[in-house]
């Protein structure tokens, strides 16, 4: 790897190892979904994660809900009353949220929160040889440490989506209604007629599955082909981060084209 | 942290779920307004809908009364053939009147009815066959053009003596 090569042969070796590692990530997926029937005869292990990528997640997921509330509340307000249509805010809020801020912000704070420890715990494992251990027990670690999560993150991720969507435009009632002075019934019923279940909370909660999924399975497969080395583990957590948020965003786009581009 | 502690903590959290989820159903989205009220389809033929969507509403006097279920074309008149689901609990005669209208000046088109005076009321299937279609607004604008071009060549023909009055006073 470190010794000196012509340019070709490492245009080459980037190439073969890039596909080798997409094919690697698909196995990775396909012997996770194989071992997924634990997840229903033990479903315990499940919820053990649900409680700790979910609920630990849940306070600055709210938080930040509030927040992006706020924040939409104001400069929306700030721009549709230049052209006298303040009426329209919380039609503003609540669409921006429910369709993206909601699950793609949601997912960038679980990417940091959630599918950062998740690489770290198997990365340290893995550097403890707690996962060679297991395997010695003849117990498989895909299925007993690997699955649970997995269907942890993939449950996790709608419930702090809508949390964050319904936080948020409570937040930006907040702003709009209490604070600003907005008309209360205009507020919510321009909401309601704009917003339709179908076509903007499904859609919405269809992308914070996908996000789910793709988030959780980056931080698996990074943690699970770390480096058993502090420097290796450390590696592993950034790469979540990045490739997961990255991940998020190109779905975003890929999705939103899908379902709202007709 | 004991299983049952983790099971209660765990179990809050996904009922949370489940509330945002229903808040934004009910609250921010508008399954509220789905009515599973039994309805009847009625057909009526336009020969230009404008901007009108499936689902939006059909108004009789301000009212709801109905929604657009399906917007089609017909191959042999080439009109478009909206398709409305009725609540049941609102008749109306036959010779009753549909027209596209839009609520406020850029707001959502939606369609009214108007009634008639028949005393028989529509069946289920229906048609509406008096119906009045979208205004356009680029029509309307090319009208009004022309008609004021006419009267203003009417005016300069009929007093070419420069008598010709002032071509904004009408």
């Amino acid at each position: 790897m470190n010794t000196p090569r012509n340019p070709v042969s490492a245009l080459g070796g980037w190439t073969l190892g890039t596909i080798s590692g997409v094919g690697y990530f698909t196995r990775f997926l396909g012997a996770l979904l194989a071992r997924s029937g634990i997840a229903l005869r033990r479903p315990r292990l499940v919820s053990q994660q649900v409680h700790f990528i979910g609920n630990y997640s849940l306070l600055i997921i709210a938080v930040s809900g509030m927040f992006v509330g706020f924040v939409l509340g104001l400069q929306g307000y700030y721009t549709l009353n230049r052209y006298g249509s303040e009426e329209a805010l919380g039609l503003l809020v609540a669409l921006s949220l429910v369709r993206e801020l909601g699950p793609v912000v949601t997912a960038l704070l679980f990417a940091g929160r959630a599918g950062t420890s998740l690489t770290a715990e198997i990365g340290l494992m893995k550097a403890g040889e707690q996962i060679a251990a297991m395997e010695v027990m003849a117990v498989d670690p895909m299925r007993r440490v690997l699955v649970p999560r997995f269907w942890g993150g993939v449950i996790a991720m709608p419930i702090l989506a809508a949390v964050f969507s319904m936080v948020g435009i409570l937040g930006g009632w907040v702003v709009g209604v209490v604070l600003i002075g907005v008309d209360a019934g205009a507020f919510w019923s321009q909401m309601q007629s704009g917003v339709d279940v179908w076509k903007d909370v499904l859609n919405g909660v269809v992308k914070s599955l996908v996000f789910g999924v793709s988030v959780t399975l980056v931080a698996l497969y990074e943690g699970w082909q770390a480096r058993p080395t502090p420097e290796g583990v450390a590696r592993a957590t950034t790469r979540t981060v990045v490739v997961g948020s990255l991940a998020v965003l190109g779905l975003d786009f890929l999705l939103t084209a899908l379902m709202f581009g007709n | 942290m004991s299983r049952a502690k983790t099971d209660f903590w765990v179990g809050l959290f996904v009922l949370l779920g489940f509330a945002a989820l229903v808040f934004l159903a009910l609250r921010a989205g508008n399954l509220s307004s789905f009515s599973f009220a039994p309805t009847y389809q009625l057909t009526a033929n336009f020969d230009n809908i404008g901007g009108l969507k499936v689902r939006a509403p059909v108004k009789s006097a301000g009212v709801v009364v109905g929604r657009i279920s399906r917007i089609g074309f017909d191959n042999q008149t080439f009109q478009a053939v909206v398709t409305l689901d009725m609540d049941t609990s609102y008749q109306f005669p036959k010779d009753s009147s549909a027209s596209i209208l839009t609520s406020g000046l850029l707001g959502e088109q939606y369609l009214g009815l108007v009634p008639g005076a028949e005393d028989e009321n529509f069946a289920d299937g229906g048609k509406i066959r008096y119906t009045q279609s979208a205004v356009v607004l680029e029509q309307l604008i090319s009208q009004f053009l022309y008609g004021t071009a006419e009267k203003q060549g009417n005016a300069s023909n009929a007093a070419p003596d420069g008598a010709a009055p002032p071509p904004a006073a009408r």
